[in-house]
């Protein structure tokens, strides 16, 4: 195939089109204004026929970019993808015929909507080039395991099974972790009635055996470098000797640290006789089976009290204000090492909420009930020694009354704090070319925005929780566990299982050169104009994904492998030199400058609106399938994220005449729906400070709207375009039209 | 207090719950209740006990058994079964209130001015004399329950009923003197006392 462009533009006449569209008229535009080398109509473009008739022209008359004006990008997928050829769609079914009326009134601007969509498609597509792979691919698939507890021996003994290598670096000098410093675990298994054995030797035996696994105790991660595909990490023990390995992904299993109260007084901590849940599985495993002694004076325990949410679930001081998820289990649990050995004993738990997830959660408390275990709805006041063991004072929750309770041995539930390493929001990199190990550190990454993965909340690592859980804002590393968010065990099991078959996802796709989530399988990826660059650095800070380094020089260095493709660095460059091959400034910028401006006395206002592909996009076309109108006025362009939108855009279609323009993004925040974390927040940021570009051209405010859309929004997202009309109406069409 | 009563408290110590468990009816339900309340908010009467039925089995829970016992709230209940149907637990509600009610009757625990207690004892006498319900016999105690006044008072305020009941042969004078029976009373009250001997035979256990 040559690398001259030449163009072909196919215009569907099928799903009413034909009926509602005078194409030949847009055919003429395609071919004279547009200047597509090839133009044809058909009655019925997906077709086998249809689609056939693109091949050839493809096969026989070395069309290498076409522009398809049918039904919107998000349908027909399967059918129009042409390998080897750059691709556009202009979308004059969802975003056309269906959101306009079929009356006679409406005909003439409907018409015109959908010239505009002729004209943007071939301009798009003529801007692109056919992505093809850099060449920056490489061949490793192997994984970097961080923590050998439960959740990093599960996800090497998930990932050996599945055929890849991996390796274990583990701090401590064995494997196992918190699992395998209890006694028993919580049923995972019906009839979720008594705890069970918890499985873990049988796992380290496994992964000793393994010759797929490779185990460094006593290890840290000094060094973590690279991208996915071609990951380096130092392994140092602590004897200092290190050893640099390469690996194709990470799972980072760093776990959680138990949750100190000492300082919370009314807990009474100290006491000999009122210990945390992890000491008590000590004392469990001590008992063996036997009766539990106390530790105060070896007395074996006839009474014992647990209180939930032991410095959990407060704004108070010194208190984690989440709930850890698996505490109210573990209680449960426990008291039962108590009743299953003797049932006379006495056991009480204290909450204020019990919580009990999973499928066997109602189950197993359900079975604590009938082993009569007391549950008391209280809070505590304060907790102190009775000299012979310890009492609890607390607030009956439900008998609303102070109420004063000895016991020998007290249980606290006192919640878990991930171990997710040093917060980058605070703790800057070192300058490139100064790395400095940081023994707080779990990945000790060279990346330029920091050492370990990005945190949302409550230092839990930062990840999509509802559509891509376990990707977290570094490509090819994965979090997996309690760092990710509190969980008990069978969560975390499922959770490294996940994470691991994540890993090995990431690892191939490296191979091809392939986007992750949420665009898995896009080849295109972006470069900069060195020449261009100021060292603004506005990239490398904007980029959600730390996918940006600096050079010895202080140019941007990308790293496909880490990118998402998101564009939030084009839509970041002030001098516009950041571009994919198939999306650029330049493609965006040729559809809004070639769609027809009528002028002032014509009373057609034009509204640009740049609607995020993933949600925004999506519910405009849903719209226009529920038979939802919105204002023939508008023409909409999507863009892979609202973090992609240049300011230029914006300026560019003030200047030349648009009257209004609506941005929609996703939620931003902390319970942000953005595919790409942070691109709506940084497009909202952006502008936010458009305003001064509005002033200068003296334009009002309300000509530029940003909005946060849902996928949901099918009413409110066409009422948003129709506000913009009415806006304009208000206050008048631009005065910059020519 | 009642020799069986010291029996029990001396038997179970401080462990109410359990003392439930083994002599209340369908009792090993109580320690079963996750305290939603869905219980106390769908009861109609609710409002007006001292301890709705959540709160009862806390209270049961907590080692209350005087409190418990020597409520009048068990005896409030009107066998509706709301909270039979909704409670999310499948308690059987309305059986282990009545269960306690008798419990604490038994034991001597239970209040004996309470006005359904009161009611269910005229019913019982007046039911297991005959066989048959004597309406006017049981009216009259009914209205007279708590003093002449009252009941002169009552019984004129509810003389329309009564009149309607008279013309319509639902009620009869007659009824005063003797009133209709069953067959076989004497068989009747074989079985009854048959029943009683076993119901103390059993008390006599705890008694020791
Ligand atoms: S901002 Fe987005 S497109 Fe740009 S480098 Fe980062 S991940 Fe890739
Ligand atoms: S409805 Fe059932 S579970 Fe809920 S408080 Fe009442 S008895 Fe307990
Ligand atoms: S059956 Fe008794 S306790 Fe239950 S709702 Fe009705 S009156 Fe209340």
């Amino acid at each position: 195939m040559s690398d001259e462009k030449k163009t072909g533009c196919y215009i569907c006449k099928g799903c009413g089109i034909g009926e509602r569209l005078n194409t030949s008229q847009m055919a003429t535009i395609a071919e004279r204004e547009a200047r597509a080398n090839i133009v044809r109509e058909h009655d019925f473009l997906c077709s086998a026929e249809g689609v056939a008739m693109i091949q050839n022209d493809i096969d026989n008359e070395g069309v290498n970019h076409i522009a398809i004006v049918a039904c919107s990008r998000r349908a027909k997928t399967e059918a129009f993808n042409f390998d080897g050829v750059a691709i556009s769609r202009g979308n004059i079914r969802e975003g056309v015929i269906w959101v306009r009326p079929d009356t006679d009134e409406a005909q003439e601007t409907t018409q015109e909507m959908a010239e505009d969509y002729t004209r943007m498609a071939v301009f798009e597509v003529n801007a692109m080039n056919v992505p093809k792979p850099s060449g920056e691919a490489e061949g490793q698939t192997n994984i970097l395991i961080v923590g050998g507890g439960l959740s990093g021996m599960t996800a090497a003994i998930e990932a050996s099974k599945a055929g890849y290598k991996c390796t274990i670096v583990e701090k401590s000098g064995a494997l196992g972790g918190h699992a395998a410093q209890a006694w028993k675990r919580i049923p995972q298994h019906a009839p979720y009635k008594d705890p069970e054995d918890t499985g873990i030797d049988e796992m380290i035996a496994a992964i000793e055996a393994d010759p797929n696994i490779e185990v460094c105790l006593n290890s840290r991660v000094t060094r973590t470098s690279g991208a996915p595909g071609r990951f380096s990490a130092d392994i140092s023990t602590e004897s200092g000797d290190t050893k640099t390995e390469n690996f194709g992904a990470i799972i980072q299993a760093s776990g959680y640290t138990d949750h100190d109260v000492s300082h919370i007084d009314k807990l009474g901590y100290g006491n000999a006789d009122v210990i945390t849940q992890a000491e008590l599985e000590a004392l469990a495993r001590e008992a063996n089976g036997g009766p539990i002694k106390r530790p105060s004076d070896g007395k074996e325990v006839a009474n014992v009290v647990f209180i939930q949410c032991a410095g959990q679930r407060s704004d108070e001081e010194g208190h984690l204000p989440y709930c850890s998820g698996h505490c109210c289990l573990t209680s449960i649990k426990q008291a039962m090492y108590f009743k299953d050995q003797n049932p006379d004993i006495d056991t009480t738990i204290l909450y204020d909420d019990l919580r009990t997830p999973g499928a066997g959660g109602e189950d197993f408390y359900r079975s604590g009930q009938d082993k009569q275990v007391i549950f008391t709805k209280g809070a505590v006041n304060q907790i102190s020694s009775s000299g012979n063991g310890a009492k609890v004072n607390f607030k009956d929750r439900i008998l609303d009354e102070d109420v004063e309770i000895e016991a020998d041995l007290v249980v606290l539930a006192t919640g878990m704090v991930p171990n997710s390493g040093v917060n980058i929001d605070e703790v800057p990199q070192d300058e490139p070319g100064q790395f400095e190990v940081s023994v707080d550190s779990i990945l000790n990454l060279t990346y330029r925005q920091g050492k370990d993965v990005p945190q949302l909340k409550y230092g839990f690592s930062d990840s999509h929780f509802i559509c891509f859980p376990y990707e977290t804002r570094r490509t090819g590393i994965y979090t997996a566990g309690p760092v990710r968010r509190p969980m008990d065990d069978q969560q975390a099991i499922e959770d490294a299982t996940g994470a691991a078959l994540k890993a090995i996802q990431a690892a191939e796709n490296a191979q091809l050169g392939r986007a992750a989530h949420p665009r898995s399988g896009d080849l295109s990826y972006p470069s900069f104009r060195r020449e261009g660059c100021t060292q603004c650095k506005r990239c490398t800070v904007e980029c959600p994904f730390g996918a940006i380094d600096e050079d010895e020089e202080r140019y941007p260095k990308f790293n496909e492998g880490r990118c998402r493709r998101c564009g939030t660095c084009m839509g970041a460059c002030p001098v516009r030199v950041i571009s994919f091959e198939n999306y650029s400034v330049d493609t965006i910028g040729q559809q809004i400058k070639n769609i027809d401006i009528p002028d002032e006395f014509d009373e057609k206002p034009r509204i640009l609106v740049l609607a995020c592909e993933n949600d925004a996009y999506p519910a405009l076309d849903m719209a226009g399938m529920a038979g939802v109108e919105y204002s023939a006025f508008a023409r909409v362009i999507p863009v892979r994220c609202l973090g992609s939108t240049n300011l230029i855009w914006v300026t560019d279609a003030l200047n030349s005449g648009y009257d209004g323009c609506v941005l929609m993004g996703c939620q931003k925040g902390e319970n942000y729906q953005c595919h790409f974390v942070k691109g709506s927040e940084m497009a909202h940021y952006r502008m936010s400070k458009v305003d001064d570009t509005l002033q200068s051209l003296s334009l009002e405010p309300e000509r530029v709207a940003t909005y946060e859309v849902a996928i949901t929004d099918i009413e409110r997202a066409p009422q948003l375009i129709n506000d913009m009309a009415e806006t304009i109406e208000r206050i008048g069409m631009s005065p910059f039209k020519f | 207090m009642s020799n069986m009563n010291t029996a029990m408290i001396e038997k179970y110590r401080n462990n109410f719950l359990k003392e439930v468990e083994a002599n209340v009816e369908e009792g090993e339900w109580v320690k079963m209740c996750m305290q939603c309340g869905v219980c106390s908010g769908s009861c109609p009467l609710g409002p007006y006990w001292d301890h709705p039925p959540q709160e009862i089995f806390m209270m049961i829970r907590a080692g209350k058994r005087e409190e418990v016992l020597s409520s009048s709230s068990m005896w409030m209940c009107t066998s509706c079964y709301n909270c039979i149907a909704r409670c999310p637990r499948g308690l059987p509600i309305t059986h282990i209130m009545h269960g306690l009610a008798h419990y604490a009757d038994r034991l001597g625990l239970a209040p004996k001015e309470q006005p359904t207690r009161k009611f269910a004892k005229h019913f019982w006498d007046n039911l297991t004399k005959k066989g048959r319900v004597n309406e006017l016999k049981l009216g009259l105690k009914l209205y007279f329950m708590n003093g002449f006044g009252e009941g002169i008072k009552t019984a004129m305020k509810m003389k329309d009923v009564g009149l309607g009941m008279w013309k319509s042969k639902r009620l009869s004078i007659g009824e005063l003197w003797g009133g209709h029976s069953i067959k076989d009373t004497k068989g009747l009250h074989a079985i009854l006392n048959k029943a009683r001997e076993i119901e103390e035979a059993k008390a006599k256990k705890f008694e020791g």
